[in-house]
């Protein structure tokens, strides 16, 4: 796993507060916890400087307290850099990356819409995945979120924009 | 000229799934695009948080009707990682031998779908016809045309004896040189070659830029595969030729696709040739142990991907799925753009968006006096010869004029 090595030495020299976050989970997979406050830092490092070229997909996850987000980033040898931060609940905001992948769009409107965070930077426009009339703070993938809840709520008209 | 903005879609007689793109146009020039997605969404992610990893395998295989087998193979491969389970090498291959069956069904579909939407129809009866020689195999291996139900944690649900894998290699054969003509196609016929050349132009550069994935990006010349660069199942294994393309358009994306129907013949060889014998499946946990992993797959439209989260129950905690259209499909607006409107049903058939295909039909009914009958191809080509003849059209003479003018 020389490769894999060298990332983390690199990842560890570089931002010395999150080295013991990085797991090396096997062959091409390394994992890795990034403080909010710090996270564009080392998302622009990897994207930029480490030959992570290519966004996968970023994924949300409702932690209790926590709303957290993994940036799946791939290089061409196939390592895959899975870089995750957690925003509070109360206070659900993280930055877009649109500017280092523009086709990071979609999945940066799907966490919007899905989870309810706000993506600071990114550009108006539809909203994606769910219906325009869907009621406001109804989050269908928050783990406190049942079908049931859409009965009691009014649902809205016309067209919503989210970013 | 004053600019017009029209809608296409979400219903739209030249889009086979619900999308809605708004395109604003100078004269008959494409000047800007946006789009609307999610009119298929059917909250996926959110149930398999309510069913069991097994329960979830069956509903991920059916987040779509073409790439069935990539979705349920993508993400029981992150829960056999999670759970530590060593995959028999020979469900490795049998998996593999189906992923390969299903990129050559898919990309004849795709074939026959870029020649009906450039009216080449004769295109698309002919490669639809030869796609049926896949879906056979398919069907005679796993009882269905799509949705195999092949995958289990742990392994695969059926295993196959040497005559079947014998029968596979028979229909390789017929794909393979039927393949061939249509690279003759591809390289030599003008209507198509001019028709398709310039057409959806994405730059190297955008390519990457946008994150494309699959056939799209590697016509532009973006040499990225999972299957080679993050090898999974059998495919560390086998040799093939990931195949790019220079034309950065919809004719380079034509060319990638023929040429990996070859590279996929190949693969199915080696397959037959080399899988291990043993077990094909190995017992799994009902509950998973906490931990979480990432799965890559190169579906016939791409990389697809896969994040499986588990806490320690029967449950997922959560599932990801990122399929390849959703990749593929911000790179549409900077291929239509200066392109002209009728180039807009062609432009996005090329990025091959997913959509449901899971007719079938083999009980024709009518035809002769029996109420239900089973036509063979044999009979059903005769049934339409005949049809045709009480019509007053007779092929038969029809084709002896062709051969004669094919002399000429």
């Amino acid at each position: 796993m020389a490769n894999e090595d060298v990332i983390r030495q690199e990842l560890a020299a570089k931002f010395p507060f999150m080295a013991d976050t990085i797991v090396i989970k096997r062959e091409r997979r390394i994992f890795a916890e990034v403080p909010a406050d710090r996270f564009m830092q080392v998302f622009s490092h990897a994207a930029t400087s480490m030959g992570f070229t290519h966004l996968c997909t970023m994924t949300g996850l409702d932690e209790g307290e926590n709303l957290a987000f993994v940036y799946h980033l791939a290089r061409p040898d196939g390592t895959l850099l899975n870089l995750k931060l957690a925003v509070p609940k109360t206070a659900p905001v993280i930055k877009t990356v649109t500017h280092l992948f523009p086709g990071g769009i979609m999945y940066e409107r799907e966490v919007v819409d899905i989870l309810g965070v706000r993506v600071e930077g990114l550009p108006p426009g539809k909203r994606y995945p769910l219906p325009d009339n869907w009621p406001a703070g109804q989050y269908p993938l928050r783990k406190d979120w049942k079908p049931d809840m859409l009965d009691a709520v009014q649902f809205t008209k016309g067209e919503m924009n989210n970013g | 000229m004053a600019k017009v903005t029209i809608p296409i879609g979400p219903q739209h007689p030249a889009l086979k799934e619900p999308e809605s793109f708004s395109i604003t146009l100078s004269g008959e020039r494409i000047v800007e695009m946006d789009m609307r997605l999610g009119y298929n969404h059917r909250g996926v992610e959110k149930a398999c948080e309510e069913r069991s990893y097994i329960q979830a395998m069956y509903l991920l295989e059916r987040v779509c009707g073409i790439c069935s087998h990539s979705h349920s193979t993508c993400f029981i491969q992150a829960v056999e990682e999670i759970a530590g389970l060593q995959t028999p090498p020979r469900a490795q291959y049998i998996r593999t031998l189906f992923a390969e069956l299903e990129r050559i069904h898919s990309h004849l579909l795709w074939l026959g779908v870029a020649g009906h939407e450039i009216g080449f129809d004769t295109l698309l009866m002919y490669s639809w016809r030869d796609r049926e020689v896949v879906m056979d195999i398919l069907a005679s291996l796993s009882g269905n045309r799509v949705n195999y139900g092949m995958n289990t944690i742990g392994g695969v649900r059926r295993d196959f004896t040497k005559e079947q894998l014998a029968e596979v290699l028979k229909g390789v054969d017929i794909l393979e040189e039927r393949t061939k003509y249509y690279i003759e196609v591809a390289t030599e016929e003008p209507t198509l070659i001019n028709r398709l050349s310039g057409v959806g132009s994405l730059s190297h550069k955008d390519a990457v830029r946008l994150g494309t994935v699959g056939p799209t990006g590697r016509a532009s010349n973006v040499d990225r595969d999972v299957r080679r660069d993050d090898p999974y199942a059998a495919y560390k294994d086998l040799s093939f030729k990931v195949i790019t393309d220079t034309h950065n358009d919809v004719y380079g994306r034509t060319l990638v696709r023929v040429g990996e129907l070859m590279e996929s013949y190949k693969m199915i060889r080696q397959i037959v040739a080399q899988i291990p014998d043993g077990p094909v499946t190995v017992k799994a946990p009902r509950k998973i142990p906490a931990g979480e992993a990432v799965s890559r797959y190169e579906a016939p439209r791409g990389e697809d991907i896969h994040y499986v989260k588990a806490n320690g129950t029967d449950k997922p905690e959560r599932v990801k799925v990122r399929a390849p259209t959703l990749a593929n499909l911000p790179s549409v607006s900077t291929m239509l753009k200066d392109n002209n409107l009728a180039d807009v049903p062609i432009t996005i058939a090329a990025i091959d968006p997913c959509f449901s295909c899971t007719d079938r039909m083999i009980r024709v009914k009518g035809g002769s006096k029996k109420k239900n009958e089973v036509l063979s191809w044999e009979s059903l080509r005769l049934f339409s010869i005949g049809w045709y003849l009480e019509r007053g059209i007779d092929f038969g003479s029809l084709n002896k004029t062709m051969k004669k003018l094919d002399r000429k």
